[in-house]
């Protein structure tokens, strides 16, 4: 196991959580210890957690904080070699070959001008300028999840017409899912793995504060509050961080346009609930949710 | 790099203390955690349980119980609620189908005999008589090839037509005919058959029934590309290899004596979860359609079989509830263990008969498709 101690100074799980919040990510203990563990010991990080808790977000981070171009790759069901690795660019070597018979000379077509890098190729070939997101693999079938564990395991692929490509030092690869499916163990097993959950109404104060601008703590203090009022409801789409933060800013504007403090939640309401179900739910509720989330 | 002296040998004994608390931990994992303790140098226990959380992966509905195995190992908190083993009952047994053979599995467990045996696990042996359904099940079996849930291969194929270009071959092609495309060539996903798993409740208030559905479990695993077949009842059984001989009688002769737990009483709730709890037989779930036919009369505790339900939910394609209740077409399922288990089901539906039987597996697909 190839260890490293110290990537881009970053020395320690505290140092991580440090940058990260340079770079307006707020990660909790645990969280930095699974981040600096996966990279210090060259795995992958496997972030799960419902939609909405910023999973993403986290390794938009993470990227941020290395320095490195993030590769996102999303899944979706049917989603293959082609769209993940890499594709000949049929038409270009196409058009190579005409030239050659109008005697140009001998064309080795399967150069590099020719391949389609998809992300994962592409992180190979670069691991040390690059971050791999493979985003919501639960979404993508069982047969591209065992494709990609021989990808983990071996940072290497095969072309067939240029025969196998291994990255040089292990890629930083970032996975997440929502867990609507399980994943298989053996891809639990290689990755470092961290269930981000939704933050504790304190830090998810500070996000609100952090990313929102211009929106008071009184108002930020309203919307935790009644964002984890929310969140014990029966609802098909639970409101995310991301949410929360939007629903501070949208208050705070309709709120410096006149509108007074309850209504000025009650009528950005849809910024939060994006469901119709969810809305009738929570109707007759909503105004004694925020009564008492303002108090 | 790692002396097994010491503290080592404690933190390899916590990861010995999670398996047999059931926790699935790799040696890789342990070893990634002792790097990552190494890493983290000597400071908190904190980083230790993070770094613990980090590398062993429990599932995150198992995190109360990990971190007070965690506390009782290397704090020595002994915290209320936290048993190691099941108390009262006996763990349940899963067996294996590894010998086709004569050799039956159930008189080799010492465990089981005599007294240490519970009231519950009355353990028996069967003897099938070829049912009368013969013709029923030589329809299904003729019928199962066109009709069974299909998947989506990651392979292609060749096609007529359809959306799906094959670059790749037409490319090929042109190189041998000097450049030029002469026809346009299709591709498509290879379809292959989705596993079909049956869970057979052989416990006593099925007991009428069972034979039946074993010979209907043999015209499946005989007709069916894949598909696997387990008992359940006190213990969970696996019983795929006995049924894939060709002979029906000597097929059910060979399975009845693998099984252990005729008529005995129900914990299904358990059995789905020693199920689940293999990897080996969970794997077997993932993506297939799932049928059971039981009356879902749970004595055991009926949160155990709503949870394992909804795990099963969430690994299985499709899981459909075959009652024999449900002939009544007032049927409504009133047992604690079914009303626990009703939302995750994708189907509960009428398991009174064989024909009717037939007629839920052949119509997997189709109503998939409607939903």
């Amino acid at each position: 196991m190839a260890v490293r101690r110290t990537i881009v100074g970053i020395g320690s799980p505290r140092e991580l959580e440090e940058a990260l919040r340079a770079a307006y990510y707020l990660a909790d203990a645990e969280l930095s210890t699974a981040a600096y563990l996966a990279l210090a010991l060259g795995k992958p990080l496997l972030l799960e957690g419902a939609p909405g808790v910023g999973k993403t977000e986290a390794a938009k981070a993470i990227a941020g904080v290395l320095g490195r171009a993030l590769l996102r790759l999303q899944c979706y069901e049917g989603i293959d070699a082609a769209a993940a690795l890499y594709e000949w660019n049929f038409p270009r070597q196409m058009l190579a070959l005409r030239q050659q018979s109008e005697g140009a000379g001998q064309i080795d077509i399967y150069r590099d001008e020719f391949l389609i890098e998809r992300p994962m190729l592409a992180c190979l070939r670069r691991p040390e300028e690059t971050v791999l997101l493979i985003d919501e693999i639960d979404r993508s079938d069982h047969e591209f999840e065992a494709f990609l564990l021989e990808f983990l395991s071996d940072f290497q692929i095969s072309i067939p017409e240029r025969g196998s490509i291994r990255a040089y030092e292990h890629p930083v690869v970032i996975l997440t899912s929502n867990r609507t499916r399980e994943l298989h163990e053996a891809l639990r097993r290689r990755c470092v793995y961290h269930w981000i959950d939704y933050p504790t109404p304190e830090r998810e104060m500070r996000i609100i504060m952090m990313r929102a601008s211009g929106v008071g703590e009184r108002t930020a203090r309203a919307v935790v509050a009644a964002v984890g009022r929310l969140r014990r409801e029966p609802l098909a789409k639970l409101p995310g961080i991301a949410e929360a933060v939007e629903w501070a800013e949208a208050a705070t504007l309709l709120n410096e346009q006149g509108a007074r403090w309850p209504e000025a939640f009650r009528r950005s309401l849809g910024v939060v609930l994006k469901d119709e179900d969810d809305l009738v739910h929570v109707a007759p509720r909503i105004d004694a949710i925020l009564v008492e989330a303002q108090a | 790099m790692i002396d097994t002296a010491g503290p080592i040998a404690h933190f390899i004994g916590f990861a010995g203390l999670l398996r047999r608390a059931g926790f699935a931990v790799a040696p890789e994992q342990t070893m990634a955690w002792l790097a990552a303790i190494e890493l983290l140098g000597p400071t908190e226990i904190a980083d230790i349980r993070r770094a613990a959380h980090a590398t062993l992966a429990p599932p995150p509905e198992r995190f109360a119980e990990f971190d007070a195995l965690f506390d009782a190992h290397f704090l020595g908190a002994i915290s209320a609620g936290l048993e190691l083993e099941p108390s009262e009952d006996e763990p349940l047994h899963a067996a294996e189908d590894s010998l086709v053979g004569p050799e039956p599995i159930f008189g080799d467990e010492p465990r089981e005999s005599g007294a240490k045996a519970t009231a519950a696990e009355r353990l028996s042996v069967r003897r099938f008589a070829p049912g009368g359904e013969g013709e029923t099940l030589r329809r299904f079996a003729r019928a199962l090839p066109r009709r069974a849930p299909r998947r989506r291969g990651y392979r292609w194929r060749s096609a007529r037509g359809g959306a799906g270009t094959d670059a790749r071959r037409m490319f090929r092609d042109a190189m041998r005919h000097a450049g030029e495309f002469l026809r346009l060539r299709h591709r498509k996903r290879r379809l292959r058959q989705r596993r079909i798993v049956l869970l057979i409740d052989v416990s006593g208030s099925m007991k009428e029934r069972t034979q039946a559905h074993l010979a209907f479990a043999h015209a499946l695993v005989r007709a069916a590309d894949a598909a696997e077949v387990f008992t359940i009842g006190t213990r969970l059984t696996r019983i795929t290899r006995p049924l894939r001989l060709r002979n029906r009688e000597q097929a059910l002769a060979t399975a009845s004596l693998v099984v252990a737990d005729w008529d005995g009483g129900t914990r299904i709730g358990e059995a789905l979860g020693a199920f689940l709890a293999i990897p080996r037989f969970a794997a077997l779930a993932r993506g297939a359609a799932l049928v059971v036919l039981s009356d879902g009369l749970e004595r055991g505790d009926s949160t155990a079989m709503g949870d394992a339900v909804a795990r099963f939910a969430r690994i299985a394609w499709r899981i459909v509830w075959l009652t024999p209740l449900a002939a009544d077409p007032a049927f409504e399922p009133r047992t604690a263990g079914l009303v626990a288990a009703r939302p995750y089901l994708d189907k509960l539906g009428d398991g009174g008969s064989i024909d009717s039987i037939c007629t839920q597996v052949l119509n997997l697909a189709s109503e998939r498709a409607a939903a």
